[in-house]
């Protein structure tokens, strides 16, 4: 800093410090309250130091049977969040990528209405249009696939912008030197423009993981097979069933924990190109 | 602004176009004119028959006392989401731009809530405040606080702010140190030779050129309190006690699905789809004017 100040200094850490504790203590009694046991857990106060319960909780989350409402395993539920959250990212970055580069590239009719088309899908939030979108894909014979999971919201205004805006700023010469090689436009695309694009995508694709691991609202509409459930509607199904004492709180907090690993993981292991995705999707 | 060299071909823009085009077509557009139809066809619950009756959903929705107490709640949960969340994380920034030692471990573990699935932020709130077997409302009995949301109004609405927030923080957050760190070192200085002091350097130089990423958030924010809360609301309150927690995207939910009232729940659709509206086209002159082609 530009003037010594150690008071101010001690200051920042103290904020820093009590912020953190606040912000992380959530996850750290989820983390506690799986090492104990059910009925520690139901005693006013639970304890906030570990307990020896732990590889019991994380046992029973993963292969416990149909006691918490649910008859479907974890490990079931864990893989179609993962598929969702995959296919949507993938696709997503996948289409984006493709009609970014269309309307950057290319002049043709009606160009501008295809930009604006686009743009306008921003405003309409699955939300919003719940009840039409549910008869559309219940229409098509969607409900309970993967394809009713993820198809309605694949589609990116977001991510064509980022790209866009990224095109925009690729160099017009790059195109020249690839027309004088012979190469055509697909072959620039595959050669040049996503090499060059790829601190975006993977940008992205964070971010899009998240979105797609943490979807509840559109599942838990179109999905009424349990091993279509994603892991947060099974979380929600176990604190939901029965009153507060039927729940085996460590082992709802214990599967909690678990179905937060992965995304938890891509947030912190791609930390710098999801600040870097989130601070350019300002433009 | 155009590429001053194009690629020339009549079908292939076609081609790279048709999947976005098909998605946003058959899951948007259509769903999205679908609302707007429904919203001026009254129809039973059975879909058997439709009559078009104009305007008279709109109608009596602005007469239905519980929507209207909803919008008014929406406005206030928005309002505090956003105000608490950003005042917050601008506070942890400022702290955080300051630090050198340790400062990617404050960073790391304040983002991690970006991660967590509103529904499960809800879950684990209702863990820690529950009546009956969280710690803080034990703590809370303790200090002579009697706290049951399930109970009280004001309570839950509390409850739901905190989670919301909570959720929200790591991305304010982010934002605010992003913008506080391009701010060149040069203005910063020049303040200090000038004799201000870091509460004055802030509150004369950093705030006001904040300002644009403050004003950003605060859209982004209202927007999350509208939509991404309903996992939240979900799973700590169900909209009540009463109606007090019951914000418009949970009310749509409600009239569509558990009350099968389509006409009603398609003319809140198309209300909440004008705010959305409205909030881009906000957001995007604001950044037109700022972003320079």
């Amino acid at each position: 800093m530009i003037d010594r100040r150690p008071w101010l200094d001690v200051l920042s850490h103290a904020v820093m410090i009590l912020g953190v504790a606040i912000v992380a203590f959530p996850i750290y009694l989820a983390l506690i309250a799986s090492t104990h046991t059910a009925q520690e857990i139901v005693q006013a106060p639970m304890p906030l130091w570990p307990g020896t319960n732990m590889l019991e909780s994380y046992k029973e989350a993963l292969f416990g049977s149909g006691k918490l409402g649910s008859n479907t395993d974890l490990v079931r539920m864990m893989w179609v969040s993962f598929v969702t959250a995959m296919v949507i990212t993938v696709g997503k970055i996948a289409i984006s990528l493709l009609s970014a580069f269309a309307i950057v590239y290319f002049r043709f009719p009606f160009k501008q209405l295809c930009f604006w088309a686009i743009f306008v899908t921003l405003m309409l939030p699955v939300e919003v249009r719940i009840l039409p979108t549910y008869k559309v894909v219940a229409d098509l014979g969607l409900l309970n696939s993967y394809a009713g999971l993820t198809l309605p919201l694949i589609a990116s205004a977001t991510a064509t912008f980022l790209f866009r805006q990224f095109f925009l700023t690729v160099p017009d010469e790059l195109v020249e030197a690839a027309r004088i090689d012979g190469a055509g436009p697909m072959r620039f695309f595959k050669d040049v423009l996503v090499p060059l694009s790829k601190t975006s995508i993977a940008a992205l694709f964070v971010i899009q993981f998240i979105y797609g691991w943490n979807q509840y609202l559109w599942p838990l509409l179109m999905t009424t097979s349990e091993d279509m459930y994603p892991v947060v509607i099974g979380i929600k199904r176990m604190v939901a069933g029965g009153g507060e004492a039927a729940i085996d709180w460590n082992v709802a907090m214990a599967t909690t924990i678990i179905a937060m690993l992965p995304p938890a993981a891509v947030v912190i292991l791609m930390q710098k190109w999801f600040v870097k995705g989130l601070v350019d999707t300002e433009k | 602004m155009e590429k001053r060299v194009l690629f020339r071909s009549a079908w292939l823009p076609w081609l790279l176009l048709l999947p976005q085009m098909a998605i946003i077509g058959v899951f948007f557009f259509w769903p999205a004119a679908q609302a707007i139809l429904q919203s001026f066809q009254m129809e039973d619950a059975f879909g058997l028959s439709k009559e078009w009756v104009g305007f008279a959903n709109f109608a009596q929705l602005f007469q239905d006392e519980s929507y209207l107490e909803s919008f008014y709640r929406t406005a206030i949960f928005s309002v505090l989401v956003a105000g608490v969340g950003i005042a917050i994380s601008l506070a942890l920034a400022i702290f955080a731009d300051r630090i050198v030692r340790f400062a990617m471990v404050y960073k790391t573990l304040l983002i991690v809530p970006y991660a967590v699935a509103p529904v499960i932020a809800g879950v684990l709130w209702v863990f820690m405040f529950s009546p009956s077997l969280g710690v803080v409302s034990y703590f809370l009995e303790r200090i002579g606080y009697s706290w049951n949301f399930l109970m009280n109004e004001n309570q839950a609405m509390a409850l739901i702010v905190m989670a919301a927030v909570w959720k929200q923080i790591s991305y304010n957050f982010l934002f605010f140190l992003a913008g506080l760190q391009s701010i060149p070192k040069s203005l910063i200085e020049a303040a200090s030779i000038d004799g201000a002091g870091p509460w004055r350097r802030f509150l004369n130089v950093q705030l006001p050129l904040l300002s644009p990423t403050t004003f950003f958030l605060l859209v982004i924010n209202i927007v999350y309190a509208f939509f991404d809360t309903f996992g939240i609301i979900d799973a700590t309150t169900h909209g009540g006690p009463g109606q007090s927690t019951t914000i418009l995207v949970y009310k749509v939910y409600l009239d569509g699905f558990k009350a099968l009232d389509l006409g009603g729940s398609a003319a809140q659709s198309v209300i909440l789809m004008f705010i959305v509206i409205a909030l881009t086209v906000v957001q995007f002159r604001y950044v037109e004017k700022k972003v320079q082609y």
